[in-house]
């Protein structure tokens, strides 16, 4: 089975061109997404993970590019997609979620209107029938009284409740993948899990695909099927959740799960990765976390070749064995 | 919203009787209307009788209480100049000044706005740049020395368009109005080109700022996420956010418009207030000053009690009577 969203060697770069090599946000990254599966997109800030997505919905604010690689939706590669054949395809088939509900919605424009203008974007119908599919949305994502809140405005919901709405306008078009930017981030932990619960409906249900970017890893261990770790703008390791959650191979994979406050033991120094995620334009030569990782030898100099190891993949000449969790 | 009036208008009571204070004791200290007034061969026991006439012989607090006195039974005095209702006066020259700060505020909006809006959503092609450089020049001219320049080019070289006052009129509703009679219309032409070039250019800046802290903006984002068309995202997500600061400035502009249009009227000899007060500050005509004074403070209570009803329509946050 050909997998919904593929994404191979994707590169993307903000600036540069005539001959001067742009910053590369996101460098020779590839994975897949297959109907009904969710996979945890992880990484530092700065690590490239929401540029990824952006990426995919062709939403790159200028002066960023995809300068090569390709994403293949459903077979189509969406670089020889017209404008308006991606803005067809966006909200439609490809939806998104962004992190901070208290900016996603546009806070002059009534909820009805925001929705009733995503139904009428894609489908033409009626502003009566859109206005009954957004209320059947809002019901659907656990909102109480739709109908009411239908003629409010944003600034009269609660945090919780505005990433529902924004939630229920992705999934006004019943979309065949949904990429969710950081959507718990800005939420409290009850409503966290309550929007966690959502989507794992959703991707058994209605057999979508969800790209969860996140820095979450407790998230991620709860809700993804695969995992894809981002340093620096690369996959810095791949698989199935389980496996690479208990038995990572990359040291900073290793050093992102030792660092979850509940692997370490009460009364001990909470450990930490040493130093910070290195700035774009001064990455080190070779692997890019050498700087920062405890294993690292005069071989890491050389960038190291993603490493496939059964359904798992790394890229690390010198993989962690113990097992951490 | 009712009290929200209220207290606007209380507000105002304030302001214009600080404001009447200031002026009294202002004009005091420029110099005595009475040099200026009486003829200078006039013997003392005419101007003796002159300055009773005026009430300038009491000392200026008591000047001032029947002023307010006058005030109260709603009479700002006569001018000493005309000896005609300083009030009334004003109002003469008010539709004059009225239709070229309208006139004005109109072409810098069909200018300012689609200007900014294009320099905004394109910044990087060459002809933004010439727009914004444009703008610098707009408003650091001098307005004289623009007006100036309009008349060399316009009336003196070509030949086109007349130097000055307003041409004839057209009345309606007992007013006189330029802009109805075609003659009148070329006559307003260069002055009110001379006052919106300003304009223009603050409405195309702040309207091109205004636009580039709207776009990145994740609502933005999240529109165009949604598929909605790009016609759609700009004309109503990035509109609509734009016109709170706009229409903020726009309305506060409009009263400068009004209350500062003296150099375009004395440079182009319009009849309108402005040039009415400068000969009233020159001939230190103390009434008519504090009338048009206190006529342009009740402007911008209302203008200010305008754009923030016009708040509420465009963003629903605000509330009046929330904040009290």
């Amino acid at each position: 089975m050909t997998p919904l969203l593929q994404v191979s060697n994707l590169v993307t770069e903000f600036g540069g061109g005539k001959g001067r090599p742009g910053l590369k946000a996101v460098n020779d990254v590839s994975f897949s997404v297959e109907r009904g599966r969710v996979l945890g997109l992880v990484g530092e800030s700065g690590s490239g993970k929401s540029v990824t997505g952006f990426s995919i919905m062709r939403l790159l604010e200028h002066p960023g590019r995809i300068a090569s690689g390709q994403v293949i939706f459903d077979g189509t590669d969406i670089a020889r997609l017209s404008d308006e054949e991606m803005r067809r395809l966006r909200g439609k088939r490809i939806a998104m979620v962004f992190q901070d509900p208290m900016m996603t919605l546009n806070p002059v424009l009534t909820i009805a209107t925001q929705m009733v203008e995503a139904v009428r974007a894609h489908d033409d119908v009626s502003k009566e029938v859109a206005r009954q599919r957004s209320r059947d949305a809002l019901g659907l994502v656990g909102i109480p009284s739709p109908e009411e809140r239908l003629s409010a405005y944003p600034h009269q919901f609660s945090g919780g409740m505005r990433q529902r709405v924004a939630i229920a306008i992705a999934l006004l078009h019943k979309p065949d993948l949904i990429i969710a930017d950081e959507p718990t981030t800005a939420l409290d932990v009850t409503i966290q899990s309550q929007i966690i619960s959502e989507f794992q409906k959703l991707a058994e249900q209605s057999n979508t695909a969800v790209v969860w970017i996140t820095h979450d890893l407790a998230v991620v261990s709860r809700l993804a099927d695969d995992i894809a770790v981002m340093y620096a703008g690369r996959l810095v390791e791949t698989g199935p959740v389980s496996k690479v959650l208990s038995t990572p191979r990359h040291p900073y994979t290793a050093g992102l799960i030792g660092s979850v406050p509940s692997q370490n033991r009460r009364g001990e120094r909470l450990r930490q990765i040493g130093g910070m995620t290195p700035a774009i334009n001064r990455l080190p030569e070779g692997c890019s976390f050498r700087t920062r990782c405890d294993l690292a030898t005069d071989g890491c100099r050389a960038m190291p070749a993603l490493l496939a190891e059964a359904d798992r993949s790394f890229r690390c000449i010198h993989p962690v064995t113990r097992e951490i969790a | 919203m009712v009290t929200s009036i209220i207290r606007r208008l209380m507000q105002a009571m304030f302001v214009i009787l600080a404001m009447t204070i200031i002026v009294f004791i202002g004009v005091s200290v420029i110099g005595n209307p009475v040099d200026i007034l009486i003829n200078p061969d006039a013997n003392q026991a005419e101007r003796a009788r002159v300055i009773a006439h005026y009430g300038l012989d009491q000392p200026l607090w008591m000047q001032y209480l029947l002023f307010l006195k006058g005030l109260l039974q709603g009479d700002f005095g006569n001018s000493f100049v005309y000896g005609r209702p300083a009030l009334g006066l004003i109002l003469e020259r008010l539709p004059a000044t009225l239709e070229l700060a309208v006139t004005a505020l109109g072409i810098a909006i069909i200018f300012g706005l689609p200007l900014g809006l294009y320099a905004g959503l394109y910044p990087n092609r060459i002809s933004s740049k010439l727009i914004m450089s444009g703008s610098i020049l707009g408003f650091s001219l001098p307005t004289f020395w623009v007006g100036l320049m309009l008349i060399m080019v316009f009336s003196v070289e070509l030949g086109w368009l007349p130097t000055n006052g307003r041409g004839p009129t057209a009345e309606v509703m007992g007013i006189q109005w330029s802009f109805l009679t075609g003659e009148g219309l070329r006559h307003l032409l260069l002055p009110a080109f001379n006052l919106a070039l300003f304009k223009t250019s603050l409405i195309m800046r702040l309207t091109r700022a205004g636009i580039q802290e709207v776009l990145p903006q994740d609502y933005v984002k999240f529109a165009r996420a949604k598929g909605l068309r790009e016609q759609r995202v700009i004309a109503v997500h990035v509109l609509k956010n734009l016109m709170i600061p706009v229409v903020t400035i726009i309305g506060l502009e409009f009263g400068s418009l009004i209350a500062f249009s003296v150099v375009t009227e004395s440079i182009f000899a319009w009849p309108g207030m402005g040039k009415l007060i400068i000969d009233s500050i020159n001939l230190l005509d103390r009434p008519v000053i504090v009338a048009y004074l206190m006529m342009m403070v009740l402007l911008f209570v209302v203008l200010n009690f305008i754009i923030d009803v016009c708040y509420t329509i465009l963003d629903p946050r605000v509330r009046l009577d929330a904040k009290a």
